[in-house]
């Protein structure tokens, strides 16, 4: 016998309707699209292969910030062997060269608010 | 009603394990299986070829070198120049790195009564110690300042300071400044150094003895701005380095060495 069963039912029927709330309020809705980015301007191939950098580009630069800052490893040696310095605003602003067109697209739509340029800087060349 | 307790907990006990069954099916996601999850690992880092390195960075301050008045402007303006430091103009809220003391504010532990004129008058560049004991390190709740290992300077990292002062409470030198507002409004941002980065409202910094420019291979820019060999800079544990050499021939003072801080900065008088 289940006491109280009524009750217990209900209550797990709303519990399940409100948990699935995300799923069923965007029913039918277009699915979510990913920002058109600006393209590099020079280089071909990024740090890492474009895909994975998509998705591990925070890890990357949280690892590269740990190496140059609080140890003394500043280069990178890419997947592919290639050598970069470990430095956002000098090498990742070398071809990603617009943080509006660039950075600023994804991180907008995907509401998230990284603080790296309250202290780097945008235009490591200089003001366009 | 044909559910009865019992029913109702193995059901809901299936539909927890269902649960826990869609996590691992997660692990799968990741679309690159030849490539490992974190590529970045201490072998994929290096240091520069051209990086100065050494077991303990240190630096001598020839101060009869350089008597006059303002007679270290120009190491002082080098270092604020390359490290955007802002220029506040109020004393309670400036930020310095590297700056001038009068003597009795430099180096009081070795007061006397009758100083020779030319100390007197003589000004004192003072910066961040380095010290083999920092006692800001010791106090930083998040390690965000810290002694490096490899070559004994002590480091900020701007991005884990919280901004609670312990350190320039700690530090006998003053040698910390924290930035009570924005400092890109006290600096001119078309004209600063683009290569290196400002720091943000409620951080503490001071002078890091340069150690981008050695992960470079350059010297630091004080050293390089005094040419006539005033500032000498060098690793301590180098019995052969331009540093040693110079102790072992003159006499030197450090800062209030009576608190067991070890500072790396050495002045001849």
């Amino acid at each position: 016998m289940l006491y109280d069963g009524g009750k217990i039912i209900t209550g797990v029927v709303i519990f399940l309707i409100l948990i699935t709330f995300p799923f069923w309020a965007n029913l039918g809705k277009a699915a979510y699209k990913y920002p058109e980015l600006e393209k590099a301007a020079q280089a071909k191939e990024c740090v890492e292969a474009t895909e994975w950098m998509r998705g591990n580009h925070m890890q990357l630069l949280d690892q590269w910030r740990d190496n140059v800052v609080r140890g003394a490893t500043r280069v990178y040696v890419s997947q592919s062997g290639r050598q970069f310095d470990m430095s956002l605003s000098n090498t990742c602003l070398d071809c990603h060269a617009s943080k509006a067109n660039f950075c600023d697209r994804c991180h907008n739509s995907a509401a998230v608010a990284p603080y790296c340029w309250d202290c780097h800087i945008t235009e490591p060349k200089g003001k366009s | 009603m044909g559910a009865d307790r019992r029913k109702f907990l193995k059901l809901a006990g299936l539909g927890v394990l269902g649960l826990g069954a869609a996590r691992p099916a997660q692990a799968g996601i990741f679309p690159y299986p030849n490539f490992p999850k974190f590529p970045w690992e201490r072998e994929r880092a290096k240091t520069n070829d051209s990086a100065l390195t050494a077991k303990r960075w240190a630096m001598v301050v020839d101060t009869t070198k350089r008597p006059g008045r303002d007679a270290w402007a120009e190491a002082i303006a080098a270092c604020n120049k390359i490290h955007n430091v802002p220029q506040v103009g109020n004393v309670k809220e400036e930020v310095k790195w590297i700056w001038t003391e009068p003597f009795a504010n430099a180096l009081p532990d070795h007061e006397q009564a009758y100083l020779p004129e030319g100390v007197e008058s003589r000004e004192f560049p003072v910066l961040c110690n380095h010290c083999d004991n920092p006692p800001c390190v010791r106090v930083c709740p998040t390690k965000a300042t810290f002694k490096r290992a490899s070559d004994g300077i002590v480091l900020m990292d701007f991005h884990r300071c919280i901004g609670c002062r312990f350190c320039m409470a700690a530090c006998p030198y003053g040698s910390r400044s924290f930035n009570w507002g924005d400092p890109r409004r006290y600096l001119d941002m078309d004209h600063i150094n683009r290569e290196y980065p400002t720091r943000a409202k409620g951080v503490v910094e001071k002078c890091n003895f340069c150690a981008e420019r050695l992960a470079r291979g350059q010297l630091p820019a004080c050293v390089e701005a005094c040419q006539d060999g005033a500032l000498i800079f060098g690793d301590l544990e180098d019995p052969s380095s331009e540093v040693r050499k110079i102790l072992k021939t003159r006499y030197t003072i450090r800062r209030k060495p009576s608190l067991g801080t070890g500072p790396g900065v050495y002045y001849i008088i």
